[in-house]
Formats: structure tokens, sequence, C-alpha cells
């Protein structure tokens, strides 16, 4: 597979990898796809409760360049944007931005899918803080909109 | 050390360069149509054809009579299988093969189901091993073939061939077996072993791509072939078609090669490969062999290095010439239908890495191919979510994850 130089340089050089803290209510967890499927990722975000600004972004992920790229990117893309800006986020921006091949789209479907998970991760937490039952959650159930298209 | 280093030996060899030099006078010089029986030029032709049947006779011990020429491994199955069915289809309408064989036998296979065959498809255990009773059992009234490989081309494990040979022999069975990956390095003979039909190519073998052979047995049975190519009647009418005198000197001297060094070479790779394995499985840990170690090729190691990718692991190595099992480096978009038969979980198909060695391999090479591993593994573990919920003592395949 030939890559364009942006995956290439997200794979050898991949932005925000490592995990926050799971349990803090700031922080909502996103864990999407299947290890038999291939690819596995994990976004995690931190949220100023206050402004609803994405102060970090972090990400590990098992996958092909193309995952990885699409996880890097998409934390890079999430830092100091709010909620509602980072809802925003499509799949086809990522195409655009790392020149994905065809076969690859599935990747940045599943980055999009990850953000969504971590962010309604996150306000659920919010949630059951405000109906005084939050203790956090960090169960981990992988969560995520199933996708119509075969995955490698 | 010269970059990349090639270890995809089970997708093609480099030509010897001893093979080369062979072929190259029949470019120019003797270049004849050796079926042109009225000037020297076809003589000539003809009696470079003949040698090289010779030397291919007698790296598998049998006469030059019984070799056919062909394009390669994948025409020698199709001839060998649908040859068979074809002509004996009223004695019989039943093959046996196993669900691990290359695609031209799968796919052969497949079709003659269509026709109306009846396939049966043995399973292999997790050492990837047919076994001996397992045909035995499949044998009905009306079995006309069974279709073996000597190795597989994945994960090089050698199959009981000789074993299998025998008892198709006891029951009248036709006996082909697709030795493409194994001749380079397994003694093979054709008599000892009961083998009625045998695959060969080149190109596994320190010979060119496009030629191939069959050994078609002439006694004890005699065997007979429909022809799938219709044409001028050569090759005994079961091959027609211009033959490939340059393919077929190269095929021959890749042969005689083999025959003179093949032990010597078998224990060099042998010792590289285990050097190889030794290293992976030392310095990283969640490294499992696939197959058996025991009955296997020696230049063969796949392995599955669990939590990462095989894609994102060949980008890593990418001054490293190997192929993997995951779905992501195949067109199909599924991992490895073998390591599936061995009840590898399609996770660990997916982190799997095939490593071929070859005649020219050295141990410096296999040095800086263990060192790159290492690494890259390190840091693929180093961002996989797998990993650090392995560690947090979490049990991956109880999670539900989110299938796509």
């Amino acid at each position: 597979m030939v890559y364009s130089d942006k995956i290439l340089d997200h794979y050898n050089n991949p932005r925000n990898v490592g995990s926050l803290p799971k349990n803090d209510p700031n922080v909502g967890t996103g864990i999407v796809g299947a290890p038999e499927c291939g690819d596995v990722m994990k976004l995690q975000v931190m949220v100023n409760e206050e402004t609803g600004v994405i102060e970090d972004a972090k990400f590990k992920t098992f996958g092909c360049g193309s995952a990885i790229a699409s996880s890097s990117l998409a934390t890079e893309w999430l830092k100091g944007r709010t909620l509602e800006e980072a809802m925003r986020i499509k799949n086809t921006d990522i195409v655009n931005e790392l020149s994905l091949p065809p076969i690859k789209i599935h990747c940045s479907v599943l980055a999009e899918d990850a953000i969504k998970a971590a962010i309604n991760d996150y306000q659920k937490k919010r949630e059951e803080i405000v109906h005084g039952n939050g203790k956090g959650a960090g169960k981990p159930v992988a969560a995520g909109p199933d996708l119509a298209s075969k995955s490698s | 050390m010269k970059l990349p280093i090639y270890m995809d030996s089970h997708a093609t060899t480099p030509c010897d360069p001893r093979v080369v030099e062979a072929m190259l006078p029949t470019f120019t010089q003797h270049f004849g149509n050796a079926a042109s029986r009225n000037h020297s030029y076809g003589w000539e032709a003809e009696a470079l054809v003949e040698k090289g049947r010779e030397q291919i006779a007698a790296l598998v011990n049998c006469s030059p009579k019984e070799i056919v020429f062909t394009s390669g491994a994948t025409e020698s199955d199709n001839l060998a299988i649908k040859g068979i069915a074809h002509m004996f289809a009223d004695k019989g309408r039943h093959i046996i093969t196993s669900v691990i064989e290359h695609k031209a036998v799968l796919d052969s296979c497949k079709r003659l189901e269509k026709e109306g065959f009846r396939v049966t498809w043995l399973p292999v255990g997790k050492d990837g091993l047919v076994k001996t009773s397992d045909v035995e059992n499949a044998i009905e009234d009306d079995t006309i073939l069974v279709t073996i490989m000597l190795a597989n081309n994945e994960i090089g494990t050698l199959n009981p061939v000789g074993e299998i040979g025998h008892l198709c022999k006891a029951k009248g069975i036709f006996f082909h077996c697709d030795a493409v990956q194994g001749l380079a390095y397994e003694p093979v003979d054709v008599q000892e072993m009961g083998i009625d039909l045998l695959s060969i190519s080149a190109h596994k073998m320190y010979g060119p791509k496009g030629i191939g052979a069959l050994y078609v047995r002439r006694r004890n049975p005699r065997v007979r072939l429909d022809p799938i190519i219709d044409g001028g009647g050569h090759e005994r009418g079961m091959r027609s078609g211009t033959l490939n005198v340059p393919g077929i000197v190269g095929l021959g001297k890749a042969a005689e090669i083999v025959l003179a060094e093949r032990e010597s070479d078998a224990a060099r790779l042998r010792a590289l490969r285990d050097h190889l394995r030794q290293r992976l499985t030392t310095e990283l840990t969640d490294v499992t062999v696939n197959g058996s170690l025991e009955h296997r090729l020696p230049n063969n190691l796949n392995v599955s290095f669990a939590y990462v990718e095989g894609e994102s692991m060949l980008m890593g190595i990418k001054d490293v010439a190997v192929s993997s099992g995951s779905a992501c480096t195949s067109a199909s978009l599924e991992p490895s239908y073998v390591l599936k038969a061995l009840g590898v979980h399609d996770e660990l198909a997916h982190s799997s890495i095939r490593f071929g060695l070859h005649r020219f391999t050295t141990r410096e090479e296999v040095d800086y191919v263990a060192d790159l591993m290492v690494r890259t593994v390190r840091r693929l573990r180093e961002m996989s979510p797998l990993k650090e919920m392995a560690d947090e003592g979490i049990d991956l395949k109880k999670v539900e994850w989110s299938k796509h």
C-alpha cells in the first residue's frame, strides 16, 4: 500500500499517544472497533466543564497505518474545540486531510465514531453527576454505531 | 547489506545466478522451437528440453517421460485435478482435499463441485497438519482423487505425504501432491511416497517464473489426464503449446542445484530460522508460532505478535519484504484462511507475519530483521489499547466490542 506523506508522518510521529484517567469526571472515553476486525481505537477527551472546551485528547489504536493516522489526526483536531465543534468533525474531513485511499475509508469512519463515543461518554458522566449518582463510568465496554461496511 | 531485505521466499525466490547463466544462450543462440524436426535449431532445442526433463526427473525420482511442462504450479494443479476428474468421471465423482491447500487446488475443486463432483474438505488441527486417518475416514466407494500439499505456503507445515500416498495406493485412488513450497528443502521421491501426480514450480526453487511441471505416473498405475489446453499435441497430448525452452532449461538447472545442495541449504536455513525465532520469542512477550514447529519447512517462520496489527508492523519494517496474514494486506479484506483453519483467532491472524528465508539469506540480515521487529512491536504496543487493557487484567475475549 502506497501512503501519503501525511499518513506516514502521523504513523512515524503519532500525536497524543497515551491515556487520560478514565474515572476522572471530566474525561470522556470512546472505544470503537473490534480486535477480530483488525482495528480498535480508544480515544479520550478531557473537557473543561466551565467552557465546554476540549483541553486535552489522547488515543491508542490497534490497527493499520491509516487507522493510527486517523486517530492521531483526530486528537490533534479535538484539542481547543468545543464539544459542539468536535461533534461536527466528519470522516470525510479526515479522508481529505490524509488522502486516505478508498480501501481505507472505514478507518476515518471509525475515528469519527471514536470522537462521538468519547463525547457521549463525557456527557453521560455529566448527567449522572447532575442527577447525583455519578461515580464515573470506567467499564471497558466498546461503544459506537455499527458500520455497514466490512472493515479490515 | 543491501536494503530492503527479502524474506518473502514463499511468494517467490530470486533466480540463482547459475540458473540465469544456463538460460542465457537459449534466447539468442539456441532459440529454436523444440518441435521443429527438420533443422539443427529444433534438434538443439529439443536436446535442451530433454536435459531439463532428466534433471527434474532426477530430483523426484521418476522417468523423464513422466514430466509434463506447464506454465507454473497453478496450471499444474488445474491440469492434475480437472484432468483426473474429467478423465475418470465415470469411475467416481468424489474428491478429497484439505482446507489449507493453495487457491489453485481449492478453486479447481470448487469448480468441479459446481460440475456435480463431491468434495470432502478435510480440516487441520492446531498444528496445521492433515491427518492420514482423516483421509482414510473420508474415502468413499467412488473416491477418485486425493489432493494434499507437501508444505503449506503460509505456515510451512509438512503433511505426512508418504503415509497418505501409501494409503491411496492401497485403496487404488489417485494421489496428487502440490509440492511447490517444499521441493527446494525436503526430499521427494514419488516412488517411495506413492505419489501419482506432483506439481512443481520453478520460481519457488530459485528458477524463473512462468515455468512449472507436472509429474504424471506412467505405470502402476498409468495415469491418464483429460487436457485443459488443446492444440498441437505437445507433451504426450496432455499440454499443447510451444515449449518454453529458456524456462525449461532454468527449471532443470534449478532442480539440479537443489538436488546437489538441498541438504546443506536446509541445515543452514534451519539454523538461521531458529535464531530468528529465538530472538523474537525471548526479546518480546506474547509471541506465538503458528503451526507445528517440528513438521515444518526449515526456512519458514509464521508468528503472531499479540496486540499489534500486521499492516502497521509492515509499515514499521519497511526495509524488510515479508507478508502478513492480516486482512489489511490482502485484496479480499479477509484475514488468512490458513490461520483461521488452524483455529487461530481472527485477532491473532491480523497480528501475524510470515518470514520466508532463502538460499541467499545471511545471518547479518536475520539479526537486522530481528532488531527492527523487536523495536517496531514494542513501539506499536505502546500505542495499543489492547495491550493496555490486557495489562490492566481485562479479558479481551469478554469485552463487548462493537463489531463493524
